[in-house]
């Protein structure tokens, strides 16, 4: 029987199992199969806090989202339209999130009265009409994934093991994904246990071969590639771009990168990355606390390095004291803070952008430093190299926030030309620079208001710095009252100092009336609202931040051009209280703060709500 | 180029800084006995750094005319092991107190002594805390009196030397402030130890515990009550020698005994050098809050390779190859290493 071809422009699938059926790898997996065909995509894994729940329950469930198309994606995709459910907790806990006429392939084997009861499901919901309005596929996924390699040379437990493999076949069949890539990862992830890489590869097949004979699957579809930029590109999350940033950054300045870290989700794999890249100039100390991580950076940074620390909320807390000796001694230090779910231990592997206010202003004294944002998983990569230009131009600590949906979210990242990146090597000083041939460690550049940057072993600059207030110029302890004045507005002014690029504003249309405001990880869902609403005639503009301290200098002329200016936030109000305080602009705040990303189609509701009564 | 001998003195040392701690500290005599003690070293002044966390002690670098920072207390170990680490070239000192190290401190403080991190900590313990104005520090005697504690310290003091040696430490070692050839000789052999060196200085403060030391430094009492450690040396003291350590006869521990009592063989004689813990653990314990019998000296100096000289084989080892490449050329080797894909 011939199969019936559809295109389709964009599609979501969730792969949804219990914490052990390899749901992240099978995700990725059909990730990368789209992004070699050429699609957009964007994905995003939800998987429980707990290393190994309870098999088979709700709380065990992992699930892994990819959304692909043949134009450009801004988001992993609000509700999937195809669920793959390997059992009846991984059906119920996602069902919710399903639109009307959702396509679900279930594994049938799993529908068990224990399994049913585990999860709370009085009957079997494949055989009543609670899937009604739905598409299900049940396809016996295990049974199925055993009787396809009974010529192979491998266990029951491994033959049922491989039942993603399966899954991921069928579905590469179903959206006419490329296969050889998927059979060659195969073949090297299990290069040691060739009878498994012989079983994954065989299961792939036979899940590919049942989407093509079985009449249960009538359709097949294909979504086109999209026209992307041509290059090279690479699958990254944000915590494997930011760490490559950081890479990027300790090469193009010239310097080697330390980095300072305790172990801390979401932002443990920045720590992992980086400690495989000894070879391209990074050192990595694992410390013993928060304090001790950010302390050892600054340390390095004292010593010529480029310092950097890794954390999230908790830690950021932690460090708070040494931002302000780094402040104090005017010396470059990138703190990454992948923002999650607070206060206290919260939710910690959900998503959240509430360290802005700690960002800003958590430090005794006045203790100004700069505070970028990046705003997508590989925007990451540049959001690390700014943060090190702001640190090594501005002596300055830089604190760099992304969140637990840029840390695990991925897309494409097409890979920049080194040389294309910007220019980040610095001077130490190495000759005194005041009268009679001293050495002035506090005598500030007249534009950037830097000091010199004089590392130890360097002969005749022998200094003292401290976190005592001094006075300008020497460095010297000062008790002065007009000296704390001063020094006080000097660190303010250095921050105001910092050249940051104007605030832009995407308006296609020219006539809107209401402007959208973000920063961070909202660019994604606020872009793809504003861009359904203009496909429906209404107009909107948006504008994001990523210097969040200092703003960009026009953003009040920018306000001033609307009738409205509207903020969504993974918080509840944080930009939107600097907002108002700093440019008298009686914002609209719409927040959410239950630890998952904004969807577009709610945002898309909330603005076009504004943009009627406006 | 011939290298030409340093030629630095004491005073080469000293920053133009006016010193400010109280008339009769502690910290005046141990200033001077370790600036007159750098020159020996005969490392430039520019390659040598001091690290101080919060306290009177830690005012030292703002002193001495090397690269200093004052900075954070308690921090000082976790800072100095960050240049310690990404700068071996450096000769990297730690200043710091009793409250500084072991209360607020006390984590940083173990963590590097365990790495085995090439720094070398000075502890200033003084019983005290001086620079808050009086308060009892982990140091103080139990049932101490002070501001914070009107009707006495419920508190059971720290142990610092048994403390470093519980934390790995590879060279402990104890000296006191006013006798400054003592200290030079403890300086000096902490100087040569390759890795974490642990130095505490029993630090007079004249004004919140005057005389807290007095009884090892009265010509009248000091020989009866310090036990000066000398390596290869049977553990002898009293003022004719007439005091020396055994083993217990019955426990692990060791015990002073009247040295005309017991037979010259039994007599403990001091190895610094000894494998394990054990030894300097049980010399350390036999001093008590009443500064009787209290061993000063090193109490224990083993080799183990440094935390930032493993670091550096490890960096080295990964870096194989990447020698002539250009720092570009090296970044599109990472970006470009593993799964890609080019679209045309």
């Amino acid at each position: 029987m011939a199969k019936q071809i559809q295109h389709l422009d964009r599609v979501a699938i969730r792969f949804a199992g219990d914490s052990g059926d390899g749901m992240q790898l099978t995700g990725d997996r059909f990730a990368s199969e789209s992004a070699i065909l050429g699609n957009d995509l964007s994905t995003l894994p939800n998987y429980p806090a707990e290393i190994r729940a309870p098999s088979g329950s709700l709380h065990g469930v992992s699930s892994f989202q990819v959304h692909f198309a043949a134009h450009d994606v801004l988001t992993p995709g609000d509700s999937p339209d195809v669920l793959v459910a390997m059992n009846p907790a991984a059906l119920r806990a996602n069902l919710g999130d399903l639109p009307p006429n959702a396509e679900i392939i279930v594994n049938t084997d799993e529908f068990t009265t224990r399994n049913l009861e585990k999860v709370g499901y009085t009957s079997n919901p494949l055989e009543n009409d609670s899937l009604d309005g739905f598409t299900v596929h049940r396809v016996p996924l295990t049974s199925a994934t055993i009787a396809a390699l009974a010529d192979v040379e491998v266990s029951k437990k491994e033959a049922e093991r491989a039942k993603n493999m399966f899954a991921l076949g069928l579905l590469s069949w179903m959206y006419s994904r490329p296969t050889e890539g998927t059979v060659e990862f195969l073949k090297q992830k299990f290069a040691k246990k060739p009878h498994v890489a012989a079983a994954n590869v065989a299961a792939f097949q036979a899940g590919w071969n049942y989407g093509e004979t079985t009449e249960d699957f009538a359709v097949r579809y294909e979504v086109k590639p999209a026209k992307l930029v041509s290059g090279t590109y690479r699958s990254v999350n944000g915590n494997s771009a930011l760490a490559y940033g950081l890479v990027a950054a300790g090469l193009r300045a010239n310097l080697p990168v330390f980095l300072g870290a305790y172990p801390i989700t979401p932002a443990s794999e920045i720590l992992h990355e980086l400690s495989g890249y000894k070879r391209y100039g990074v050192t990595t100390f694992q410390a013993e606390d928060e304090i001790a991580a950010v302390g050892s950076a600054l340390g390095a940074s004292y010593g010529g390095a480029l310092g950097v620390t890794s954390t999230s909320g908790p830690g950021l807390a932690l460090k708070t004291e040494t931002l302000g000796l780094a402040v104090m001694l005017e010396l470059p230090l990138v703190i990454v803070d992948v923002q999650r779910a607070g206060p206290s231990t919260g939710l910690p592997t959900k998503t959240e952008q509430s360290d802005l206010n700690i960002a800003l202003f958590g430090r005794h004294g006045e203790a100004p430093l700069a505070v970028i944002a990046a705003r997508s998983p590989a925007d990451c990569f540049y959001a690390a190299l700014e943060a090190a230009r702001i640190a090594l131009t501005y002596r300055m600590p830089v604190i760099l926030l992304s969140d637990g949906y840029l840390a695990n979210g991925s897309e494409p990242f097409l890979l920049p030309d080194p040389a294309d990146l910007p220019d980040l090597r610095v001077e130490f000083a190495t000759e005194p620079n005041g009268p009679d041939g001293k050495f002035l460690p506090y005598l500030h550049d007249p534009h950037t208001l830097a000091r010199p940057w004089a590392v130890p072993g360097t002969p005749g600059l022998e200094h003292r710095v401290g976190g005592l207030e001094k006075a300008d110029g020497t460095g010297a302890v000062s008790y002065v009252p007009a000296d704390h004045d001063l020094m006080m507005r000097l660190r303010a002014a250095r921050v105001e100092a910092i050249d940051v690029p104007d605030l832009e504003v995407e308006d296609p249309s020219g006539d809107a009336r209401v402007l959208v405001l973000g920063w961070g990880s909202t660019y994604g869902p606020v872009g793809a609202a504003c861009r359904k609403l203009r496909e429906r005639g209404v107009s909107i503009a948006q504008a994001h931040l990523r210097h969040l301290s200092p703003l960009p200098r026009n953003v009040g002329t920018v306000l001033a051009g609307y009738d409205r200016v509207v903020i969504p936030e993974m918080n509840l109000g944080q930009l939107a209280h600097v907002i108002r305080e700093r440019y008298l602009v009686d914002a609209v705040s719409y927040n959410k703060v239950n630890g998952q990303p904004f969807t577009s189609a709610e945002l898309e509701t909330v603005l076009e709500e504004v943009v009627r009564n406006d | 180029m011939t290298e030409v001998p340093l030629k630095l003195t004491a005073k080469d040392f000293r920053s133009d800084q006016e010193v400010r701690w109280c008339p009769g500290c502690g910290d005046f005599a141990i200033l001077s006995a370790i600036q007159s003690f750098m020159p020996e070293l005969g490392i430039p002044r520019e390659q040598i750094t001091f690290v101080s966390g919060i306290g009177c002690s830690s005012r030292f670098p703002y002193y001495l005319n090397t690269y200093g920072m004052h900075s954070i207390h308690g921090r000082a170990p976790a800072i100095a092991t960050g240049l310690a680490v990404s700068r071996p070239d450096l000769s990297v000192w730690v200043v710091s107190g009793d409250g500084d190290a072991l209360s607020i401190g006390g984590n940083h403080l173990i963590h590097a002594l365990r790495r085995n991190v090439n720094i070398k900590i000075l502890l200033f313990n003084n019983r005290i805390y001086g620079l808050t104005k009086g308060q009892c520090s982990p140091t103080s005697e139990f049932g101490k009196v002070t501001k914070s504690t009107p009707v006495g310290s419920r508190d059971t003091p720290f142990n610092p030397i048994a403390l470093a040696l519980g934390a790995e430490a590879s060279f402990v070692a104890r000296t006191i402030d006013s006798d400054r050839k003592h200290l030079h000789s403890v300086l000096r052999a902490a100087a040569a130890h390759e890795g974490s060196a642990f130095i505490e200085i029993y630090q007079n403060c004249a004004i919140f515990n005057d005389g807290a030391f007095d009884v090892l430094k009265d010509p009248a009492s000091r020989d009866s009550v310090l036990v000066r450690l000398e390596h290869g040396k049977p553990i002898t003291f009293g003022a004719s020698g007439e005091k020396c350590v055994v083993r217990e006869p019955r426990g692990f521990g060791l015990e002073v005994a009247d040295t005309a009592s017991v037979p010259r063989s039994e007599i403990i004689v001091h190895d610094e050098t000894v494998g394990g813990p054990a030894y300097a653990f049980t010399l350390s314990r036999l001093s008590d809050q009443d500064l009787s019998n209290t061993p000063i000296g090193v109490f224990r100096r083993v080799s183990r390779p440094t935390y930032e000289a493993m670091v550096q084989e490890q960096n080295t080892s990964a870096r194989t190859g990447s020698a002539d490449a250009s720092p570009d050329k090296l970044l599109a080797e990472l970006l470009h290493t593993g799964n890609t894909w080019t679209i045309r």
